[in-house]
C-alpha cells in the first residue's frame, strides 16, 4: 500500500492511499460532521454535511468519498465550508416535519437532531413547501415519509446489503421519495421485514410498528397470565439503550426489569433454542439417514423464511420443518407450562422481546397456533423493551441481578450463541456430534463458524461421517450461497442462514447505534462477544443437556421428532407472490 | 465495402467530382452531378415551415420533365439562418432562396431551373432588402462565420456516406490509423488546445491522456448528444447535418485510447436525429468504416446509440453514463473521473458532439492550422444558438474571441422593432447574463466565467428592454428545479427554495432580506452542489444580481417591474387623453375588467383583471399604458 | 385500476411482443432503458404488469425498474388516448370557466384528470397556460388549439 502526505488544518500527516479526506482527518483527531455516509453501505456523498475546502479545489468536496492525493492541503472548517454545511442542515430541516416531541427517535438517537445541536443551528432561515405522503403502516414496519431527509441509508442497506430491493428512490427533484414500486405498502412488496433499513435510518422515517400498548394492557389486565420470554441477542445489547458500552450482557438486570415490570414469569428464549436444537439436530440426522432433502436450512430466521418465500421457492423443501425458539417456546408454554400450573391456556399472554422485527410478521402467520391459540401474543424489539423501561421510571443499569423463572431456569450455552451468525450452527454440531458419537464428546468450541467473514464453510468429521456446513448471514450473501448451492459449486449438508448481517445481535430491532458509531467500530462483534463470553461462563454448553429440556421429552413431548413435537413445533412454508394484486 | 485508404481515396474521388459543382466548379453537361444542384434544407425550423413540401414539389416538377439526370435535388441539415426558412439554395449559381413556399416552386422551376434566371424576390437579401449574389458567402449572417464543427451541414446529404467521402470523410480516421500511433493522436489532440465544446471547457486531449494512461482493455468512448439547454440545437444540427463527422470522430478518439466500443446518448426528443445517426451507423459499417479491422489497420469499433428518456442532468457526464447503464440519471461523485472509472466501471472518455464534429478537420487541416484560430486559451470555433429577442435567429460558428456586439448586431441583425438590447444570456440554465456594457469583450470560455456566465453548450438568447431580469431568472429556477435529479441536498431543496424567494419577489412580497438572502443561498450551492448542474444552478441568479439589482430592488422596495413583465405587480391603466373610446379593449378583455362605455369612456376594474395584457395588444392607439 | 391490468386483453395480447423485446436486450449492457422504451411502444404506457414483466425477464428488481420509470419524464405509466385533450388552466381560461369546462370533459368521457378512456381514444389532462389568453377558456387538442370552449359545446368536440 502506497502512503500519500497530506495536510489537515495545517497538521501534516502520511495517510495510505486508499484513505478519504474524512478517515484521514479521524486519523487526526478532526471531527467532520457526516449523515448519509454509512461505512461500506452508502458512499454517495449525497447530504453534502461533510463538505470541506481542498486548496485549488474546485467548490467544495464531500469528504466521505474524495481520496486523499499526494500534497493535498485540506481545510475542514474554513467559513465557507461551515456555511455551506449549516446551509444544507438548515435546508433539510426545511423540509423535515420536525414534531421531534413525539418523534421515535429524538430523545434518544436522532442524527439530524445531534447534527443541528453540535453544529449549533439555532434557527432556519429557510422555508417553503414542504412534502406530505401518507403513512405506510406494516405488520413490522412503519414508514413516515414526511421525516426522511433523503439520506438514501435504507435503500443501499435494502438493495445493497440485503439484496431485497424493495424500496426505492421514485421519482425527482424536490419530489424524489424512498418508496415501493407503485407507490405500494410494504407489506404487498417482497420486504421480508428485516428492518435493516429501520437500522440504518438516521431520522424517524422508519420504525417498528410498535406492539407496546397492547402488552401494557395484558399486563395490566389481572386476567391474564403475562409471561414474557427473551430472545438470546436481547442480553447483549439492552444495555446500549441506557448508555452502558456496547458488548455489555444485562442479563441479570434484564431479568429484574422485566419483573418489575409487571410480568407474571420471566422465561428465556434460550430454552426454546435448545428445544429448536433437538429437534433440528435429529431432523438433520433423519434427513441424512434417510436420504431426505439436502442441504437442510435452517428456519429460524423469520426474515430468511420469507426471503426464501419470494425468491427462492425451489428451496422449500430444503427449509427445516422446525418453528422459531420463540415460536416453539409459545406453543410450549400454552401446553406443558399451562398443564403443569393448571392455568387456562386461554389466559395465557405471551410476550416475545425479540432483536427482531420480522418476528412481528412471523408471530402473526396463520400457521403459528395450536389448537386455535397463538403461540405468541405479542413481539417486541429491544427497543420498545427499553422504552417501556423508561415508561416506568427504572434506573437500569443500577438494577440487581435476578434469574430467569421455573420451571425452565437457565437454558445452555448452545441456545445463547443463537443471537450471534455461525451461533445456530455450532449448537447444532454440539449436539448432533455427541448423537452421531453416541456418547458426549469435548468438542465444544466451533471456531471456523464464528465471526464475520459472509459465507463460513466447515467440516467435520462426526461417527465417520463426514458432515460438510455453510453459514450465510445477510440477505445479500444468503443469495450468493444459494446460487452457489444452485449452480452445483457447493454440496453440504447443513446451512445455516440469518437475515441479518452478524445474526441476530445485529437484527433490525435492536438499539440503535448512530453512523458515527457504526463507521468507525464494529457494533456486531462487540455484541457477539457478549454472546461467547455468557455461553462460557454456563454450566451446561450443550442443549441436549439442558436439565428442563430433558424433563420436558421426558414428561411430555416424547421423542425429539415424534407426533406431539411436530404438532407444536414444527410448520410449514409456501411460495409467496412478490407483488400480489392490490385490492381494489 | 472499403477494404483499404486506396478504396477510400478512389471513392472521394468518384464523389468529388459530382460534389464540384458545390465549389465553384465549371459547368459540363457530362458531368456526374448532372448541371444543376438544388440544396433544400430538410431539417429543424426550414421542416416545421414547410421545406419537405417545397421539395417533394420541386422533386416532382423535375421528375414530370424528366431532368433527374440534369438537375439533382439535395436535402440537407440545417443552414443556419433557420428564421428565414424553408432556405434553398441553387448551385452552381450560387443562389440562396429564403422563406420558399410550396407556391413559389413553379416560378423557381420555370425561371430559375428551366430558364436560368434565378426569382431575385425570393433572393436572400440583408434587411434593407439589398440582394445579396452568393449568399453564404457574402451575407451579413454569413461573411463573417467561419464553419469547423458546421463545415458539411447544410451542404452534404446526411443520409449518403458517399457524400461525406466525397469531402474528404473518414480521411482522418484513415491518417490516424495509416500514419500515427495512438500516443501520437492524444498529443496532437493535446496540442491542438481543443477545449470541450459541450460546457466546462476541459482540454480534450489531457482528457484523452487520462484514459489513454489506463490498463484496464475494456474502455468506452461516450459521445453526448443529449442537448437539453432550452434555445440550444447546435448539436441537434451536427447530427442531423453531418452525423458522419461524429461517428469519424468517435473512432478516433477509440483509436487513441484503446477502445473499441462507442455509445452516443441522445435525447429522445430529437427523433430525426436519432434516424439519422442509425441510418449513418448502418452505412458506415456497411462500406467497413465501423466494424472489424476498419480500412485493413486491424482496429475494430463499433458505435451503439442509446436514447435519453427525458432527463435534463443526463448531460452531466456522470449521470449520462449512469443512464447508459439502465438506472436513475444520477451524478456521482468525481473523482473517480470516468477517464479511470467510467461506463460499466471502466475508463471513458465523454465529448460533445460539437467538439467531435471538429476533430477530423483538426486532424487533417493540422494543429497549427486550428491554433491560429481563436483566442490564446480558446482555439478554433464555437458554435452559437442565438435566438430570444433578435432578428436573425439561427445557428453561427464564429472564431472565438468574436464578440457579443458582431453577433448580435452584424450577423443576427440586432434587435428587432427598434427596441433596446439588454442583456444576452449564454449557456442556458448553467450559465448568466452578460449586459451591454460587456458587448465588446471577445467571447471565449474565460472571458464568460470571468463575466459570471458560461459556454455552455453554446446557446445564446438576447433580451431586450421587455426582459424582466428576476422573472428570467425566475424562470431558470423553475427549470433547474424540474430538472434536478434530487440526489443532493443543496440542489434539491437548494433550487427549490431560491426558486421560492424569486417568485416571493416577483409577485411583490420580497423584502431587502430576501434578496440577501437568496444571494447567501445561490453562492453556497454553488460551492456545495454534487454535480455540474447544481453547481451552475444559481448563475443565473448570481449574474442577474450583479448585472441587474436595482431591477430585484424595484421588484421589493417599490414592488413595481420595470420591464412590466411581472403580472403580480404589474398594473394597466386606460390613459384618458389618447383613448379614442373604441371599446375595442372592452370587448376583448377575457374577464370582464373593462367597465365603461363609448360616451363616458373606460376604465380598468384593477380587482378584475389579470394582467394578461390583450387590451394592450389590441388597442389601436397605444392607449393602454403598463405600470402607469 | 388501469395500472394494474394483471390478465387483462391487452397486456395477454402484446406479451409476446414484449417477451420479443426483453429477449432481444437480455445480453446487452444496461438494458433496462432500452427495453423499457420499446416496452413503452407497444402498451403506449408502462403499466405495473408491464414493468413486472421488464423486471423478471431481466432480472432487475421491481422497485429498481420502477425507480428509473419515475425518475425520466419520457416515460408514464398512465395510458394516453389517440387525442390528447388538454384544457388549460392558466389564470385567463380559468377565470373564464375552464374548471366547469374540464368538469364538462370529465363527465362526458368519463375520466379523471390524467386518466384515458377505455378504448384509448381520449386522455385528459389540464395544462398550464398555453398562451391563448385571449380565446379563453381554451382547449388544446393535440397540437391544435380551440378557443372560446364552454361546458355546453364540450359535446360538439
Amino acid at each position: 500500500m502506497r502512503t500519500v502526505n497530506i495536510t489537515i488544518n495545517g497538521i501534516h500527516i502520511s495517510v495510505p492511499d486508499t484513505y478519504t479526506i474524512l478517515q484521514a482527518a479521524k486519523e487526526v483527531n478532526i471531527f467532520i460532521p457526516t449523515l448519509c455516509y454509512l461505512k461500506d453501505i452508502n458512499e454517495v456523498g449525497c447530504c453534502r454535511m461533510c463538505l470541506v475546502e481542498t486548496k485549488g479545489g474546485k467548490g467544495l468536496q464531500a469528504a466521505c468519498v474524495t481520496p486523499v492525493a499526494e500534497g493535498m492541503e485540506v481545510f475542514t472548517h474554513s467559513a465557507k465550508a461551515v456555511d455551506a454545511r449549516k446551509v444544507n442542515l438548515e435546508l433539510i430541516l426545511s423540509n423535515h416535519d420536525a414534531r421531534c416531541q413525539t418523534c421515535t427517535r429524538s430523545w434518544t438517537s436522532c442524527e439530524l437532531q445531534t447534527l443541528a445541536n453540535k453544529m449549533g443551528i439555532q434557527q432556519v432561515r429557510f422555508e417553503g413547501e414542504t412534502l406530505e405522503h401518507p403513512i405506510d403502516t406494516g405488520i413490522s414496519i412503519v414508514r413516515e415519509p414526511n421525516k426522511c431527509i433523503l439520506c438514501r441509508r435504507c435503500v443501499s442497506t435494502c438493495q445493497k446489503v440485503q439484496k431485497v430491493s424493495v424500496i426505492e428512490n421514485i421519482g425527482r427533484g424536490f419530489h424524489t421519495i424512498v418508496g415501493s414500486p407503485f407507490e405500494r405498502s410494504l407489506s404487498d412488496t417482497p420486504c421480508v421485514n428485516c428492518g435493516q433499513c429501520i437500522n440504518a435510518c438516521p431520522v424517524g422515517a422508519l420504525h417498528e410498528a410498535k406492539e407496546t400498548t397492547k402488552v401494557w394492557k395484558a399486563i395490566n389486565d389481572p386476567d391474564m397470565h403475562v409471561v414474557v420470554q427473551t430472545a438470546p441477542a436481547v442480553r447483549a445489547a439492552l444495555g446500549e439503550s441506557f448508555k452502558m458500552p456496547i458488548g455489555t450482557a444485562v442479563t441479570g438486570k434484564m431479568v429484574s426489569a422485566l419483573r418489575m415490570l409487571g410480568f407474571d414469569k420471566v422465561f428465556d428464549t434460550d430454552t426454546g433454542a435448545d428445544l429448536t436444537i433437538m429437534e433440528e439436530a435429529n431432523e438433520l440426522i433423519d434427513r441424512m439417514r434417510s436420504g431426505g432433502t439436502l442441504p437442510m436450512i435452517t428456519s429460524c430466521s423469520p426474515g430468511w423464511i420469507k426471503f426464501c418465500e419470494h425468491n427462492y421457492p425451489e428451496f422449500l423443501p430444503n427449509l427445516s420443518t422446525c418453528k422459531s425458539p420463540h415460536t416453539m417456546f409459545g406453543a410450549i408454554i400454552k401446553t406443558y407450562y399451562a398443564k403443569k400450573h393448571n392455568l387456562d391456556p386461554s389466559k395465557i399472554f405471551v410476550v416475545s422481546v425479540m432483536p427482531c422485527t420480522a418476528k412481528k410478521f412471523e408471530a402473526q402467520r396463520p400457521e403459528m397456533e395450536v389448537d386455535g391459540l397463538r403461540d405468541v401474543d405479542a413481539v417486541i424489539t429491544t427497543r420498545e423493551l427499553a422504552s417501556m423501561i423508561y415508561d416506568v421510571g427504572i434506573d437500569f443499569p443500577s438494577l440487581p441481578d435476578d434469574n430467569f423463572d421455573d420451571p425452565f431456569g437457565d437454558a445452555s450455552g448452545a441456545g445463547v450463541i443463537f443471537g450471534a451468525t455461525g451461533g445456530v450452527m455450532e449448537a447444532a454440531l454440539r449436539t448432533a456430534t455427541d448423537i452421531l458419537n453416541g456418547s458426549s464428546t469435548d468438542n465444544i468450541e466451533y471456531d471456523v463458524v464464528r465471526g464475520l467473514e459472509g459465507i463460513k464453510i466447515a467440516e467435520t468429521e462426526v461417527g465417520g461421517v463426514k458432515l460438510r456446513a455453510a453459514v450465510a448471514h445477510g440477505l445479500g450473501n444468503a443469495r450468493k450461497l444459494l446460487d452457489m448451492v444452485k449452480k452445483g459449486e457447493l454440496d453440504v449438508h447443513f446451512i445455516e442462514i440469518m437475515a441479518c448481517p452478524g445474526g441476530c445481535i445485529n437484527g433490525g430491532g435492536q438499539p440503535f447505534q448512530s453512523s458515527e458509531v457504526r463507521n468507525w467500530s464494529n457494533v456486531s462483534e462487540l455484541r457477539a462477544k457478549a454472546l461467547y463470553q455468557e455461553d462460557r461462563k454456563m454450566y451446561v454448553r450443550k442443549s441436549h443437556n439442558n436439565p428442563s429440556v430433558k424433563r420436558l421429552y421426558k414428561d411430555f413431548l416424547g421423542m425429539a421428532g415424534g407426533t406431539l413435537a411436530h404438532k407444536l413445533l414444527h410448520t410449514h412454508y409456501h411460495e409467496r407472490d412478490s407483488y400480489p394484486d392490490a385490492e381494489e | 465495402m472499403i477494404k483499404n485508404v486506396n478504396e477510400l481515396n478512389a471513392l472521394r474521388d468518384i464523389k468529388r467530382q459530382e460534389l464540384k459543382l458545390r465549389h465553384g466548379g465549371k459547368v459540363s453537361a457530362s458531368q456526374e452531378g448532372g448541371r444543376m444542384q438544388i440544396l433544400v434544407c430538410g431539417v429543424a425550423g426550414c421542416l416545421s415551415s414547410g421545406s419537405l413540401e417545397v421539395a417533394s414539389g420541386l422533386e416532382n416538377l423535375i421528375k414530370e420533365n424528366h431532368l433527374e439526370d440534369e438537375v439533382k435535388l439535395i436535402k440537407t441539415g440545417c443552414m443556419g439562418l433557420c428564421v428565414q426558412g424553408p432556405l434553398m439554395v441553387v448551385y452552381p449559381d450560387k443562389v440562396m432562396y429564403t422563406k420558399v413556399k410550396p407556391e413559389d416552386v413553379e416560378e423557381i422551376y420555370e425561371s430559375h431551373i428551366k430558364g436560368g434566371k434565378p426569382v431575385e424576390r425570393l433572393m436572400a437579401a440583408e434587411a434593407d432588402g439589398k440582394i445579396i449574389e452568393d449568399a453564404l458567402a457574402n451575407h451579413s449572417f454569413y461573411s463573417k462565420q467561419m464553419k469547423i464543427a458546421l463545415k458539411n451541414c447544410g451542404q452534404i446529404d446526411p443520409y449518403s456516406i458517399e457524400e461525406y467521402i466525397g469531402c474528404d470523410g473518414y480521411q482522418a480516421l484513415a491518417k490516424v490509423l495509416g500514419e500515427m500511433e495512438p500516443e501520437d493522436v492524444v498529443d496532437t489532440m493535446k496540442a491542438s488546445n481543443l477545449r470541450g465544446r459541450g460546457g466546462a471547457g476541459f482540454p480534450t486531449g489531457v482528457k484523452w491522456s487520462f484514459a489513454a494512461a489506463q490498463q484496464q482493455r475494456k474502455k468506452y468512448v461516450c459521445c453526448n448528444a443529449d442537448e437539453g439547454d432550452p434555445g440550444a440545437f447546435m448539436d441537434r444540427s451536427v447530427l442531423e447535418g453531418d452525423p458522419h463527422s461524429v461517428l469519424e470522430a468517435m473512432a478516433i478518439a477509440g483509436y487513441a485510447i484503446g477502445s473499441d466500443q462507442g455509445y452516443i446518448y441522445v435525447r429522445a426528443e430529437y427523433p430525426v436525429a436519432v434516424k439519422t445517426l442509425a441510418a449513418a451507423i448502418e452505412q458506415a459499417k456497411e462500406y467497413g468504416l465501423l466494424g472489424e479491422n476498419i480500412l485493413g489497420k486491424g482496429f475494430n469499433f463499433d458505435i451503439e446509440v442509446r436514447l435519453g428518456a427525458g432527463a435534463f442532468v443526463c448531460g452531466e457526464e456522470t449521470a449520462l453514463m449512469t443512464s447508459i447503464e439502465g438506472n436513475r440519471g444520477e451524478p456521482r461523485p468525481r473523482p473517480p473521473f470516468p477517464a479511470v472509472k467510467g461506463l460499466f466501471g471502466q475508463p471513458t472518455i465523454l465529448n460533445n458532439v460539437e467538439t467531435y464534429a471538429t476533430i477530423p478537420r483538426i486532424i487533417l487541416n493540422g494543429v497549427d492550422w486550428f491554433n491560429s484560430i481563436g483566442t490564446e486559451k480558446s482555439k478554433g470555433t464555437k458554435v452559437f444558438a442565438v435566438g430570444g429577442k433578435i432578428a436573425r435567429t439561427g445557428l453561427v460558428e464564429v472564431p472565438m474571441g468574436t464578440t457579443l456586439r458582431e453577433i448580435v448586431f452584424d450577423m443576427c441583425g440586432g434587435i428587432p422593432n427598434g427596441k433596446a438590447f439588454k442583456a444576452a444570456q449564454t449557456g442556458g440554465p448553467s450559465g448568466g447574463c452578460i449586459p451591454a456594457s460587456a458587448l465588446d469583450t471577445p467571447i471565449d470560455y474565460d472571458n464568460l466565467i470571468a463575466l459570471g456566465s458560461m459556454m455552455g453548450s453554446g446557446g445564446l438568447i438576447v433580451m431586450d428592454e421587455d426582459t424582466c431580469m428576476v422573472d428570467l431568472a425566475r424562470f431558470f429556477l423553475d427549470f433547474t428545479v424540474d430538472e434536478s435529479c434530487g440526489k443532493c441536498v443543496p440542489c434539491r431543496l437548494g433550487t427549490k427554495r431560491m426558486h421560492e424567494i424569486l417568485t416571493k419577489i416577483t409577485e411583490g412580497r420580497g423584502t431587502l432580506e430576501d434578496i440577501d438572502k437568496l444571494e447567501f443561498l445561490a453562492n453556497n450551492i454553488k460551492n456545495a452542489a454534487l454535480c455540474g448542474l447544481g453547481q451552475t444552478a444559481p448563475n443565473p441568479v448570481l449574474s442577474t444580481l450583479r448585472y441587474f439589482r436595482d431591477e430585484y430592488v424595484a421588484h421589493v422596495v417599490d414592488k413595481r417591474c420595470p420591464a412590466g413583465v411581472c403580472k403580480a405587480i404589474v398594473r394597466y391603466k386606460i390613459d384618458k387623453d389618447t383613448c379614442k373610446k373604441c371599446g375595442i379593449c372592452k370587448k376583448h378583455c377575457p374577464v370582464g375588467a373593462i367597465e365603461g362605455d363609448r360616451k363616458t369612456g373606460f376604465t380598468i376594474n384593477r380587482d378584475k383583471c389579470i394582467k394578461c395584457g390583450v387590451c394592450m395588444e389590441q388597442c389601436p392607439f397605444k392607449s393602454v399604458l403598463r405600470n402607469a | 385500476m388501469a395500472s394494474n391490468c394483471k390478465g387483462c386483453a391487452e397486456f395477454e395480447a402484446n406479451k409476446k411482443a414484449l417477451d420479443e423485446v426483453i429477449e432481444k436486450y437480455k445480453n446487452t449492457q444496461g438494458p433496462l432503458i432500452p427495453a423499457l422504451h420499446e416496452a413503452q411502444q407497444i402498451y403506449g404506457y408502462l403499466p405495473f404488469e408491464v414493468q413486472r414483466q421488464v423486471a423478471e425477464g431481466l432480472d432487475i428488481p421491481l422497485a429498481e425498474v420502477y425507480g428509473v420509470v419515475s425518475f425520466y419524464t419520457g416515460f408514464t405509466t398512465k395510458p394516453k388516448g389517440k387525442y390528447r385533450i388538454n384544457v388549460c388552466l392558466g389564470t385567463a381560461c380559468y377565470v373564464k370557466g375552464a374548471e366547469s369546462v374540464l368538469d364538462k370533459f370529465k363527465t362526458v368521457l368519463g375520466l379523471n384528470e390524467g386518466d384515458c378512456t377505455e378504448d384509448r381514444k381520449f386522455s385528459l389532462d389540464a395544462c398550464r397556460c398555453i398562451g391563448a389568453c385571449g380565446l379563453a377558456p381554451a382547449v388544446m387538442i393535440n397540437d391544435d388549439v380551440y378557443g372560446n370552449v364552454t361546458p355546453d359545446n364540450v359535446e360538439l368536440f
